[in-house]
């Protein structure tokens, strides 16, 4: 009795797993050598969105890897030149200037280049920005008030601003703030920063959840990237609905703009496919396909405007940072000294 | 059982294709280990210094260390004392909480942790670590405490009562020993899942080396830093390994010759009936109902809301139940030559091996992923970044449930049996297919299906070894929830519950099998 329960489970075992093995074809399971292989660490929406948009107007399939700045820019130095990527995607350019440190880009073609303004390619011309975002502090109004608010990022190192906020330490995108602040206050400013945030700021997992406890009242100000909150309040205003932006501008750290990168990797197995999937998403097609996706990032191809909620790129006073130089080893050892990672 | 030297007399006999595939496992097995340790020290030993001596260590171990101090006890506590009421007393609709008390089995835990969060976000830090791990992993003492309470003999019980002892004495003296070994392996097992937790940690905020393993990966992929934090979670699970073996006893306390075992007669309750009802039911609300409905609720909420996408939750199922058969398959296999080798030529070799496989599989997932991921990147490019290294991975995390399945199943199938096959005329893998196979199929199928659950809802080694393009349930919902998207990754959690409702059923057997 017992072992013919068994074996009918065995049966129905046996007949789901055959039924999940068949559903799917085998190309999921494997990197599709027919396939452009785009390794990204930018939002899954905005990547499939751009890779759905690109099949469509060229033919060529493309395979997504999903991933972390970091990890990822760290995963293709330890792959070397036998990497299966193609295209290499970030949300910000310290992972990126990691890769290219490591000499495993292919240089940028000059067409692609021009599709964006020459400020935002770097000197190497190895990547081009193909996305920016800002740093902005988001606060709880009923629990500081508009007069209380910081003028500057640093002040949150100050005893005054013991337990009342918050911030994503462990992300790419903090560390790319880090990394601004890093070249443009120089180590000894940005170490006492960081001390500062060791004692007073409250560790969250990620951007939302950072917004979100802003929102709930749990903690008063919190700093981000504006697309989160842009994108809650186009949405439900669920996670923002309690909340406001406040800009530092005034050049200050805080104003901070990174940058996302796009290059195609110098090992890829199919450079002009790699080539031409990198001139679309930089050209007005592609930039459009960004603003449309609802990512609430900005756009950076010339003569394309961002999300008409955004207040405009030039308007943010950011800091005068060469992006192409951020450093993010040096910030994962200055945040390890701290003891935040 | 007979000294190792008159057995090692067999040895002779051994068949070296058998061990050779037992040593090929414990190797595969041992791999990940010795590369994390070599990770480690390629630093350097003054570089290796600074990062392991510094005051974040001592906070994480401090954390990790509290975390597993204050919730061990509880759940030895809620355990033992919901299997005392379950089968030991008159406790009305005894089956029922006896099904609902192992359900937690079937929510992931930090599935019931996003269940939480989702309504009390206030719910964080170590109260609700604590609050949500004594919850999700109770079970793993109520398993064993209400398997040994039912195979009780209260021969046993009237023995000491006649020889003087009173009810508590009887209580001290005879059950808790007899308890004694399971309550500590239990506990053990909850000590090593604290060790690995990642998921209810990260969205409890409280961090834990498991979780800053995790964040040194995202920052520098697998560097030294994570590396050395790995190492000292190995000497950590090593540490309990070794705690456990003296909690464990020495006593043994068996029934002697022959006679029937009297079934032990239930305590009755009487005036403490309602109270102790109600202690069962909150147990069994807070670690069952109140997820699972909140779960229900998100997934209600997805589907109004029409964000549920068939073709994307289908494509995770798919990929999770395949991973899932895949490792069922491999683990099943990879432990038959340990367990054979145990079972029918006992030897230091073969406890050896059995041995090391324990030891190895007590390492949490993100170790195990880490170390795959960096074996593969330098030795074996060809299945970096395929479904095979993921298998691996799963078949080094959860081979002891195969072997634990096997060694049972294979005590049913006595060496008197395999002889008179032998004496009959029939060949060495004929006894093995029309003897012994038959007699062990059932118990393989209870490891294959133990592995196919545990892969389900694997997450941390999946996060690192996951195919390219390949979503699976755990993951899916993890890149869901990790946004704080409820609703999204409401289906994900629905889906991974469903698969796992079985296991229940499965263990509750297990209990109602010891009469």
């Amino acid at each position: 009795m017992r072992r013919r329960t068994f074996l009918t489970g065995l049966g129905a075992l046996g007949t789901v797993g055959l039924v999940g093995c068949g559903s799917k074809s085998k190309d999921e399971y494997v990197a599709d050598p027919g396939s452009l292989q785009v390794y990204s660490a930018q939002h899954e929406n905005l990547t499939k969105a751009w890779a759905a948009a690109f099949t469509a107007a060229t033919g060529i399939k493309v395979q997504v890897r999903k991933g972390g700045d970091s990890s990822m820019g760290h995963q293709l130095v330890a792959e070397g030149a036998a990497s299966p990527a193609d295209v290499f995607l970030t949300e910000n350019s310290p992972a990126m200037t990691l890769v290219e440190r490591n000499k495993l880009l292919a240089p940028l073609e000059d067409a692609t280049r021009r599709q964006v303004p020459p400020e935002l390619t770097p000197s190497s011309k190895a990547w081009t920005a193909i996305a920016a975002r800002s740093t902005v502090l988001v606060y709880n109004p009923s629990k500081l008030p508009k007069a209380e608010l910081p003028k500057s990022l640093l002040d949150l190192a100050a005893p005054q601003w013991k337990d009342r906020w918050a911030c994503a330490p462990g992300g790419a995108d903090f560390q790319a703030i880090v990394a601004g602040m890093l070249a443009g206050q120089g180590e000894q400013k940005t170490k006492d920063w960081l001390g500062g945030l060791k004692s007073n700021a409250r560790a969250l997992q990620n951007n939302i959840a950072t917004m979100k406890a802003v929102n709930a009242g749990e903690i008063p100000c919190g700093v981000i990237y504006h697309y989160y909150w842009y994108r809650d309040q186009a949405g439900t205003k669920e996670g923002s609905g309690n909340t406001a932006l406040h800009y530092f501008r005034n050049r200050d750290p805080g104003a901070f703009v990174s940058l996302s990168g796009g290059a195609v990797l110098a090992g890829s197995k199919k450079p002009a496919e790699a080539r031409k999937f990198l001139a679309y998403i930089t050209s007005p097609a592609g930039q459009k396909v960004l603003v449309d996706s609802q990512s609430m990032e900005y756009a950076v191809g010339t003569g394309v405007a961002s999300a008409p909620a955004l207040p405009p790129l030039a308007t943010l006073q950011a800091p005068p940072v060469d992006p192409f130089t951020l450093n993010s080893d040096k910030v994962t050892t200055l945040m390890t000294d701290a003891g935040i990672l | 059982m007979p000294a190792f030297s008159d057995l090692d007399n067999r040895s002779a006999r051994r068949p070296w294709l058998v061990v050779v595939a037992a040593v090929a496992v414990a190797v595969l097995v041992v791999a990940p280990v010795l590369v994390v340790f070599g990770q480690a020290v390629s630093a350097g030993t003054a570089e290796a210094g600074r990062l392991l001596f510094r005051p974040r260590t001592a906070e994480l171990l401090g954390n990790t260390l509290l975390l597993v101090v204050l919730t061990v006890p509880v759940t030895v506590l809620l355990g033992c004392g919901a299997a005392w009421l379950v089968e030991r007393t008159t406790l009305p609709a005894a089956g029922l909480w006896r099904t609902l008390l192992l359900a937690p089995l079937a929510i992931p835990a930090f599935v019931s942790s996003y269940a939480w969060t989702s309504v009390l976000p206030s719910v964080h830090g170590l109260g609700g670590a604590v609050f949500v791990t004594s919850l999700a992993y109770y079970p793993f003492v109520f398993l064993p405490a209400a398997a040994l309470l039912r195979a009780l003999d209260q021969g046993h019980l009237d023995a000491a009562r006649s020889l003087g002892l009173s009810g508590l004495g009887t209580m001290l003296r005879v059950v808790v020993p007899l308890q004694r070994p399971a309550v500590a392996g239990g506990a053990l097992l909850v000590a090593l899942h604290l060790l690995a937790e990642f998921g209810v940690l990260q969205m409890m905020q409280y961090p834990t080396f498991t979780t800053a393993i995790l964040q040194q990966f995202a920052v520098g992929f697998s560097n030294a830093a994570g590396s050395l934090l790995a190492a000292v979670l190995v000497l950590l699970c090593l540490g309990f390994l070794a705690i456990e073996v003296p909690l464990r006893g020495r006593a043994r306390i068996a029934r002697l010759g022959p006679g029937a075992g009297l079934r032990p007669v239930a305590h009755r309750l009487g005036g403490w009936t309602v109270p102790a009802l109600g202690a069962v039911a909150v147990l069994a609300g807070l670690s069952v109902l109140v997820p699972a409905v909140i779960v229900l609720r998100w997934l209600v909420r997805a589907a109004d809301s029409g964000v549920i996408e068939a073709g994307p939750l289908l494509a995770a199922t798919g990929s999770s139940i395949g991973l899932a058969v895949l490792a069922g398959l491999a683990a099943t296999l990879a432990a038959l030559p340990g367990a054979w080798l145990l079972h029918r030529y006992p030897s230091r070799l073969a406890v050896g091996l059995e041995r090391v496989t324990y030891v190895a599989s007590a390492l949490p997932g993100v170790v195990i992923g880490l170390a795959l991921v960096t074996l593969a990147v330098q030795w074996a490019r060809p299945v970096y970044q395929t479904a095979a290294l993921a298998v691996a991975a799963y078949t080094v995390l959860f081979l002891p449930r195969a072997m634990v399945a096997w060694r049972s199943g294979l005590a049913a199938a006595p060496t008197e049996l395999v002889e008179a096959s032998r004496s009959l005329g029939v060949s060495g893998s004929g006894t093995f297919t029309r003897v012994v196979l038959p007699l062990v199929l059932p118990s393989a199928l209870t490891g294959f299906v133990l592995v196919f659950l545990a892969t389900v809802t694997e997450l941390t080694a999946t996060l690192l070894l996951a195919p390219t393009g390949t979503e699976t349930l755990a993951t899916a919902f993890w890149s869901a929830s990790d946004e704080l998207d409820y609703v999204a990754s409401a289906p994900y959690a629905a889906a991974m519950i469903a698969l796992s409702a079985p296991l229940t059923l499965l263990l509750r057997r297990h209990i109602l099998d010891q009469r």
